[in-house]
């Protein structure tokens, strides 16, 4: 008897629950927590969860409105975060970000067709940044191709001014992620005068021996890295191995988190990786997250990840993610946004200093402004570099702007030939 | 000609050194598929397993600590101090004898005379749950392993011949000498390895004089554990310790289809062709054709030799008569 009335009530509970939670503003997050790429999906994940759980408790959501997260386990597998999105999306999701270029490629026909934005912050297809041909597909505030260019003006500026005759080394994750910063950087080598040796490495990257003993023999003067999970930290174990020059080892920013280097102990002094955001816990907003958050019991996750370069930018992307819902609700007048709101909002988002310092992160990210046409932000990037000592990463130049007259040709031909491909005019931007 | 070429050399040695590594892995795989016939899938995970308690009793981390956070509304991660490395690794030997008594009770008991595929996807099963016991218990963080191993090219090596040895793999090629001259002494030598191999031969016989086979079976569980420490220790030092370490298992197999599952000199040998050929193929004519050999030309050795030897250079040739 006491259970049936026990069942009576949590069924009432849930019947009256159900319409409140369909009024919160949703934001599926396809997180990794398990399988062999979760020690760079659990940082991101807790990032993103922790800075939508301090806009509930500290502003009481977004507009008044309660965001809530919705996760889903995709262990960064293409077919899993396909499975992801169809089953969440009926929950009224705003936006995606998939964290994995692979899923993101399958997803950019879907969501389009289902009027859902994709924001795929620095991965992902990169001439989505065309907002022309990719209405639903947002990848600011920088791109792959930003990240190559970046990391070769760094480079440009380390031999002071001139590279031509130089050999770098590309050593990449042999994924639609790991090719795409080639064709950049070959351009970039036309442009340049350096040679590129593209040396793929086969999922996971346990064993690279054959890729660093070529490096060992060819002595490239570079090695730039795009790589993810164990790809790296066995990279940066090999190439200590082999005696790199670690200020000559460049990664992506998928390629410079704490758990990359810190099985290598000392010998990963120095190596050096491109960053969209600030490193560290020294912003006013991680106060905020003390107050609201951490000292409530409500971190995500073992709660063991703050300050970490992922958390940090799961927590810009989740950032990304309110000031674009913000932008949508006084676009539109209305607190309760639909996705195709959202979209609006992502396509009228401005990042300005005085916007950063309110939210607590002073110059924590370059400032953009995101248009019709360029959906890909400011493309800027800084290079961090890692100190073994104090384990400790730091910023050691500014935030340097890409070379537009290299990218912009190419995402435009790359963009034509998929409008192309996927029938799709492209739309006017006034 | 390459052969007069030092990198070749140089290739070779690695190859061979990075084979071992692989060997000694399958190793694992060898013994229990010797001794029941059983393909134990969860391999991979074992080594896994044993490398994340070794560092969770070195660094002194507690184990279900989120878990136990989570319902006693606690904190506490760590003891205070971890454990000196050799406590460590005596400490997590037991808990692989441990593990090993476990899953002969729990997993392969009630399985006794099922066909060999049951037992295959009980150990599919058992995988999934020890990686997620693993999860649970120690977090899934990369965490750095050092065991006092040496790291790092050879210096002495560097100044005699020009060549890169990696110092971790000249102490893996060491350990693994060493393991299989400790169980063929085991085996050939002691009461117990003699009930091993006699249910290896044919249980039903074994069981008629009175050799317990639940006994065996845990003795096999207990040393593939022990080797897969081993094996988890070596890639741990290597790449850290991280779930990814329970991919490895996918090297081990061609390393099997190419020594034969029964045989441990077998392992070794398949290792080293394997790690040799992956390398001078990778090197020589993966430019050719794209790169990324690495992963597919072992499983390719693997196929050619499922046509010709399906039995593996030192396997068993399986004769059925109906």
């Amino acid at each position: 008897m006491k259970f049936s009335r026990l069942a009576f009530a949590a069924a009432t509970a849930l019947a009256f629950a159900t319409p409140a939670a369909m009024a919160d503003l949703v934001f599926p997050s396809l997180d990794y927590r398990t399988g062999p790429y979760a020690p760079n999906g659990i940082p991101f994940a807790d990032g993103y969860a922790d800075y939508f759980t301090l806009v509930n408790e500290r502003d009481g959501g977004i507009g008044g409105v309660k965001a809530r997260v919705v996760p889903c386990e995709t262990e960064y597998n293409t077919t899993k975060g396909v499975e992801c999105y169809e089953a969440t999306k009926g929950e009224g999701a705003l936006l995606y970000q998939p964290l994995s270029t692979g899923i993101t490629y399958q997803l950019i026909p879907k969501a389009s067709a289902d009027g859902i934005p994709i924001h795929s912050m620095g991965y992902g297809r990169t001439s989505a940044a065309n907002g022309k041909v990719f209405e639903w597909v947002f990848n600011y505030p920088g791109t792959y191709w930003d990240a190559a260019s970046i990391i070769v003006k760094h480079i440009i500026d380390q031999e002071g001014g001139d590279i031509s005759g130089k050999k770098i080394a590309l050593v990449y994750h042999n994924s639609a992620y790991g090719k795409e910063p080639i064709r950049t950087l070959e351009e970039l080598a036309k442009k340049h005068g350096y040679s590129l040796t593209l040396l793929p490495v086969d999922h996971p990257g346990q064993e690279q021996k054959a890729t660093w003993l070529q490096i060992r023999r060819d002595r490239p003067d570079y090695v730039v890295m795009w790589g993810w999970g164990v790809m790296n930290q066995v990279a940066v174990q090999e190439a200590v191995n082999i005696r790199f020059p670690m200020d000559k080892f460049i990664g992506v920013w998928w390629s410079g988190a704490e758990t990359d280097v810190l099985p290598a102990g000392e010998g990963a002094h120095g190596y050096k990786a491109i960053t969209m955001h600030g490193v560290g816990m020294d912003f006013p907003i991680y106060a905020d997250l003390k107050t609201h958050v951490y000292d409530k019991g409500l971190s995500a996750g073992a709660g063991d990840q703050h300050g970490s370069v992922l958390y940090n930018r799961g927590m810009q992307a989740a950032m990304l993610a309110v000031e674009a819902a913000k932008t949508a609700q006084a676009i539109h007048g209305a607190p309760n946004i639909t996705a195709a709101m959202m979209r609006d909002g992502m396509e009228a988002l401005e990042i300005t200093d005085e916007k950063l310092t309110a939210l607590g992160l002073p110059d924590f990210m370059p400032t953009f402004e995101v248009t019709c046409a360029n959906h890909g932000g400011s493309g800027l990037g800084a290079i961090q570099q890692w100190d073994a000592k104090t384990k400790t990463w730091s910023l050691v130049t500014d935030f340097i702007a890409s070379d537009r007259e290299v990218i912009d040709p190419l995402i435009a031909e790359d963009s034509a030939a998929y409008a192309a491909e996927a029938n799709i005019t492209p739309r006017t931007c006034e | 000609m390459f052969l007069t070429d030092p990198f070749f050399w140089e290739i070779v040695v690695s190859g061979l050194l990075a084979g071992v590594m692989y060997s000694l892995v399958a190793l694992g795989f060898v013994l229990i598929f010797k001794a029941s016939g059983i393909f134990n899938f969860a391999q991979g995970v074992f080594a896994l397993f044993a490398a994340l308690t070794l560092v969770g009793f070195q660094t002194g981390q507690v184990p279900f600590a989120h878990l136990l956070s989570w319902i006693t509304g606690t904190s506490i991660h760590t003891w205070g101090s971890g454990m000196p490395t050799l406590v460590a690794i005596v400490f997590a030997l037991l808990v692989m004898i441990g593990l090993a008594w476990l899953v002969v009770r729990i997993v392969l008991r009630p399985l006794v005379n099922q066909e060999g595929i049951i037992l295959f996807m009980a150990t599919i099963g058992l995988a999934f749950v020890l990686e997620g016991t693993g999860d649970l218990m120690w977090g899934a963080n990369v965490k750095a392993l050092d065991v006092g191993l040496p790291q790092g090219p050879s210096d002495t090596i560097i100044d005699a011949t020009g060549m890169f040895v990696d110092k971790l793999e000249i102490s893996a090629a060491v350990v693994a000498v060493l393991l299989v001259v400790a169980l063929t002494l085991f085996s050939q030598f002691t009461r117990m390895g003699r009930a091993l191999r006699a249910v290896a031969d044919d249980h039903q016989a074994a069981l008629s004089v009175g050799i317990s086979l639940e006994t065996i079976w845990w003795i096999v569980w207990s040393i593939a554990g022990i080797v897969a420490l081993v094996a988890g220790i070596m890639w741990g030092a290597k790449s850290g310790v991280q779930f990814s370490l329970s991919l490895i298992a996918l090297k081990a197999l061609p390393v099997l289809m190419l020594g034969g599952f029964t045989s441990i000199p077998g392992a070794i040998v398949g290792g080293l062709i394997i790690g040799v050929g992956e390398k001078v193929f990778e090197l020589y004519v993966g430019p050719m054709i794209g790169g990324a050999t690495e992963n597919w030309f072992a499983y390719m050795l693997a196929l050619l030799f499922l046509l010709f030897r399906p039995q593996g250079l030192f396997g068993e040739k399986i004769i059925e008569r109906v």
